[in-house]
């Protein structure tokens, strides 16, 4: 039984090996019949440079991209912290904040939106306002600093975005806060 | 043997001990509520249900349901059926007083569920005072067999009001925000169920925040806003057809909506370049007036129950206080006085008393004080409640609870604080909102 399977596969591979020689033929036959066309007029052809070769191109770095989200975050710090019921902008912050205004001057296609948020020690619709006002404390100060107030647009999440969600002072401490996001033209 | 009218009498001057003062406080504003309260001692009456129905088990289906109701009012202790001696009681028959007697029954409300040719549900009852030997009230209602549970709270209602004097307050539903998934990415649908956590259903898919809804006086429309990442805003949702609608097209955050008692109004909160003010809109010529100037945080508007006055809370003292105010943003003046934060003020139905959230020594309390700020009476409190509402005869408020880390559950608490009881959902809920009862 094997051996007449084996003659099966070499009788079909010969078939096949044929079938393509034969195609081959075909296909030269038509190619040699070309007909070439008298030269009627001499054009010269524009100088074409060489390409440079090889090309050279700086590779991207490794890690952060300027003017992109993560450098945003990583390099500058997108956050921003407030006292208990205050929309005071602390030292802290006003270091960050000077951070994302120069930051913001250099790539001035990226638009942001300032979110303002409280920790859960309030009453919902109290929080609210209070994070609308901690949003305004940032964007004031961005603009003091020279980003063009039509870039920003402000929201106040009040307590509902925690970040911390452990229920002590630690946690409200982070949950209390301004966050700017990137919403348009980031690299 | 004791007259029985006079035992029952006994406990409803137990009732009225607790009744009384609050009445009391509308007249003579300075009356503290607290030490009345803590000598009046609600005593539950003991009470047995017994609806039955013929080749069916909605008879005691309705019965659990009654009986539910009267427990969590606080004023009812229904007798486990087990102990009836006198069984299957003939609606249209005197019952046998002396066997109730004997498992200290003071009342008893019997019926009879039956489905007639036309499939519609009958439900005959009789409330008996078992001790003055005389019938209470006598009652049949109707209605297509899918509403048993409406039929079983009106029965409540009947012998809520009865025998407590009060409003009946059980054909009612809460309209509340169901939430789900952890903590910082919390889904947060509006949802609606019955006023004991029956017929939960969702009314939004989740694809965007949901809070503080709002119940309007006719209680088909429901005011709630709905926060996405870009903005806040305030819809009207019709429950009865699903539709809803976006108010007004105010610049800014519109939040914390609550509808004028007739309807036509609805106040609320715009936040503007940082600031909160309080506006008001009238909802037939969508007019909108702005109320409040000042540069500090006004907010959490609420409407007395004849709609002259708003209060609201605001921290233009320094500290987030409850003020009130005329309709036009006249008069204004502060009415919380204690140590501590207070917020989220919104009147009784009755218009004698205003609940409130209080914030003081690293904790929550619901509390409630007279309309001038006087009285004040702490109700409840815990590591984080607020969210206080209103049942429609002003006898209790519901509110919901965050223990630490844990999700929000809704709860009620009687005005005087001695009833407290948690809601039945089965999953997180919150910002809940009583509607007026049924028609």
């Amino acid at each position: 039984m094997s051996i007449s399977a084996k003659t099966i596969t070499k009788l079909m591979l010969v078939t096949f090996v044929t079938a393509s020689v034969a195609a081959c033929t075909t296909k030269k036959k038509e190619e040699v019949v070309t007909p070439t066309k008298p030269v009627e007029k001499e054009e010269v052809a524009p100088y074409v440079p060489p390409k440079a070769d090889p090309i050279e191109k700086p590779i991207a770095p490794v890690g952060v991209v300027p003017g992109s989200q993560q450098d945003f975050v990583v390099n500058v710090g997108d956050r921003v912290f407030f006292d208990l019921d205050s929309s005071s902008i602390r030292a802290d912050a006003q270091e960050i904040l000077d951070k994302q205004a120069a930051w913001l001057v250099r790539y001035p296609a990226v638009k942001i939106r300032i979110e303002g948020n409280a920790d859960e020690r309030g009453t919902r619709e109290y929080n609210f306002a209070l994070g609308a006002r901690r949003a305004e404390a940032v964007s004031q100060y961005l603009t003091s600093k020279g980003v063009v107030p039509a870039r920003i647009a402000t929201i106040s999440y009040g307590k509902e975005n925690p970040i911390n969600t452990a229920a002590n002072e630690e946690g409200w401490a982070q949950n209390r806060n301004g966050h700017t996001t990137l919403t348009e033209g980031a690299k | 043997m004791k007259p029985f009218m006079k035992r029952l009498n006994i406990w409803l001057a137990a009732a009225v001990v607790v009744f009384v003062p609050l009445v009391g406080t509308v007249a003579v504003a300075q009356t503290p509520l607290k030490g009345e309260v803590t000598e009046g001692v609600i005593e539950p009456m003991p009470i047995a249900i017994d609806i039955n129905a013929s080749g069916s088990d909605l008879g005691d289906k309705i019965s659990r349901v009654v009986m539910a109701d009267l427990e969590r009012s606080g004023f009812f202790k229904p007798i486990d059926p087990n102990a009836f001696i006198e069984q299957n009681l003939d609606v249209n028959a005197t019952p046998t007083y002396a066997s109730w007697k004997t498992i200290n029954a003071q009342a008893l409300a019997n019926g009879l569920a039956t489905v007639d040719a036309s499939g519609r549900l009958q439900v005959d009852f009789r409330l008996w005072d078992i001790f003055s030997e005389k019938q209470l009230l006598g009652m049949s209602l109707t209605a297509t067999p899918e509403n048993w549970r409406r039929i079983a709270h009106k029965i409540a209602d009947a012998i809520y009001e009865k025998l407590t004097g009060e409003e009946g307050y059980f054909d009612t539903r809460i309209v509340f925000v169901a939430e789900s998934g952890a903590r910082g990415k919390r889904v947060k649908r509006l949802a609606i169920m019955d006023q004991d956590g029956a017929n939960p259903s969702y009314l939004t898919d989740g694809s965007y925040k949901v809070m503080t809804p709002r119940f309007s006086a006719d209680s088909q429309e429901v005011a709630y806003m709905a926060l996405r990442d870009d903005s806040a805003r305030i819809y009207i949702f019709n429950i009865e057809t699903g539709r809803q609608e976006s108010v007004g097209q105010i610049q800014g955050m519109v939040f914390a909506p609550r509808f004028s008692p007739d309807g036509t109004k609805l106040a609320f909160s715009v936040a503007q370049g940082g600031n909160t003010d309080i506006y008001l809109m009238d909802l037939r010529s969508r007019s909108t007036k702005r109320l409040t100037r000042e540069p500090a945080i006004d907010t959490s508007p609420s409407f007395s129950a004849d709609g002259s006055t708003i209060v609201f809370n605001s921290d233009r003292g320094g500290s987030p206080q409850i003020y009130a105010m005329n309709l036009d943003g006249s008069g204004v003046r502060r009415i919380s006085f204690g140590g501590g934060i207070y917020s989220t003020p919104v009147f009784s139905p009755k218009g004698d008393l205003i609940a409130f959230t209080k914030q003081a020594g690293g904790r929550f309390s619901i509390g409630v004080m007279n309309p001038d700020g006087s009285g004040e009476k702490l109700l409840t409190s815990s590591f984080l409640e607020e969210g206080p509402t209103w049942a429609p005869n002003g006898r209790y408020i519901m509110f919901f609870r965050e223990p630490p880390g844990a999700m929000p559950s809704l709860w009620t608490v009687e005005v005087t604080g001695r009833i407290e009881r948690a809601v039945p959902y089965p999953g997180g809920a919150s910002d809940p909102a009583w509607s007026p009862r049924l028609k």
